[in-house]
């Protein structure tokens, strides 16, 4: 198995194609189905973030391999508006296009890890991670 | 001098076949034709020559081309047969003409390779026309498709109706569920509306947007709605989400659903006993 693999965002439809990878690599590397649906909505609400607000970017999967345990590193990057508030977005219920504001934070107790780096008008680039348990 | 040319290479159509023939094959080794046995391999190269003599030969052998073009697309050869082959067939064209004459000038050089190019050019878009032509139909007939199994609403019984969703919910989808929830909750005029998201893969908060909206605009209109079919780790999910759903009622299986339409309805599933039957059989018996 390829320990990196990327899926570009252009479409809303490739949402369901980085979803689709990232259900497949959490499969092979050994999560249980809860941590695969957890892993599938985490890359939904990043993608999603990418087609809403960038337009377009890309998800990057990692394997990870510690000490004796793995893991699955998803990064979201893209050359977006980028964020201008980052502890704003990471509260519940903050939303600039009319949804449920729980997308970020959301991400962020789904995944053990996360990591946020944004510069305006540059982009935005998300780093979680997730191990098997 | 395309007149000139024309004759040349029809009188000797056998040999530039023989070689484009010979260059094809050579080209095939281990690429996406492998698959296809040698004999039919083989007896679609001869077609195809001849379909492509044939156009420079009339120019007006659109049918024979078509023809061609939709055999091919039906088998599924793909379209890089068709583009390599007819670049193939430029170069062994251009080597042919080229040896015929002793002295080539830049001059003569372009001319020729002009009206090689006018040969095989309008072949060539004609048949990625084809080929594209037949793709984008298939996607829209296939997008179609997918539409109609989009949002569907199962009146089950009086009052209560049934939508069940299976697969990825997209923004254009999420509309089309909200209009025939609300349109289906006024045309049977029901009371109850069960959400079946048994099927859908995954529910993040777009998804949990659209439902929560659908949700509240049933209510508005006076019906309730009944989220069932909400498997255990979509529920993981949707509370690490932080996704507020408590405004109607959810259910495990759409068989828990219905029964709280049941009585929402002021209904109940009775079961028949036998003892009915029993008393029939008693009075059919004093009869005799």
């Amino acid at each position: 198995m390829e320990h990196q693999s990327k899926v570009k965002i252009k479409k809303e439809w490739d949402i369901v194609g980085a979803r689709q990878m990232g259900r497949e690599r959490a499969k092979a590397i050994g999560f249980g189905t809860v941590d695969q649906a957890r892993i599938a909505t985490a890359i939904s609400e990043l993608a999603r973030n990418i087609f809403l607000y960038a337009h377009k970017g890309e998800i990057t999967f990692n394997v990870m391999e510690g000490m004796n345990k793995k893991g699955l590193q998803i990064i979201a990057s893209d050359e977006g508006p980028g964020i201008s508030d980052i502890s704003k977005v990471m509260e519940d219920g903050y939303s600039t296009s009319g949804g449920l504001g729980a997308g970020l934070p959301g991400v962020k107790r789904l995944m053990d890890q996360f990591d946020i780096v944004s510069e305006k008008d540059k982009g935005t680039v998300i780093t979680t991670l997730k191990w098997v348990r | 001098m395309p007149e000139a040319l024309r004759k040349i290479v029809v009188e000797n159509s056998d040999a530039i076949s023989k070689k484009w023939l010979e260059e094809v094959s050579k080209k095939r080794g281990n690429d996406y034709t492998s698959s296809i046995s040698e004999e039919l391999y083989q007896s679609t190269n001869r077609e195809f020559v001849n379909v492509i003599f044939n156009s420079i030969h009339s120019q007006k052998s659109k049918e024979a081309l078509d023809n061609f073009s939709d055999r091919l697309i039906n088998l599924g050869w793909p379209l890089s047969y068709i583009v390599d082959g007819l670049q193939t067939f430029r170069r062994v064209t251009m080597e042919f003409i080229l040896g015929q004459s002793d002295q080539i000038n830049t001059e003569s050089f372009l001319k020729i390779s002009k009206v090689v190019d006018g040969w095989v050019e309008p072949i060539i878009k004609q048949l990625v026309n084809e080929y594209s032509g037949s793709w984008e139909h298939t996607v829209s007939l296939q997008r179609l498709a997918l539409q109609e199994l989009s949002a569907p609403l199962i009146p089950v019984m009086d009052k209560i109706t049934v939508m069940p969703l299976i697969g990825t919910v997209d923004t254009e989808r999420a509309k089309f569920i909200m209009e025939n929830l609300l349109e289906g909750v006024m045309k049977h005029n029901a009371e109850v509306v069960l959400i079946d998201i048994t099927g859908v893969p995954v529910v993040d908060t777009m998804v949990a947007h659209h439902i929560i909206q659908a949700a509240e605009a049933v209510r508005l209109i006076g019906a309730t709605c009944i989220l069932v079919g909400i498997r255990p780790e979509i529920a993981q999910t949707i509370v690490n989400l932080g996704i507020d759903l408590s405004k109607f009622p959810t259910k495990s299986s759409l068989r828990k659903g219905f029964k709280t339409a049941l009585q929402l309805t002021n209904r109940d599933i009775v079961q028949l006993d036998d003892t009915n039957k029993q008393d029939i059989e008693d009075i059919l018996d004093s009869l005799r």
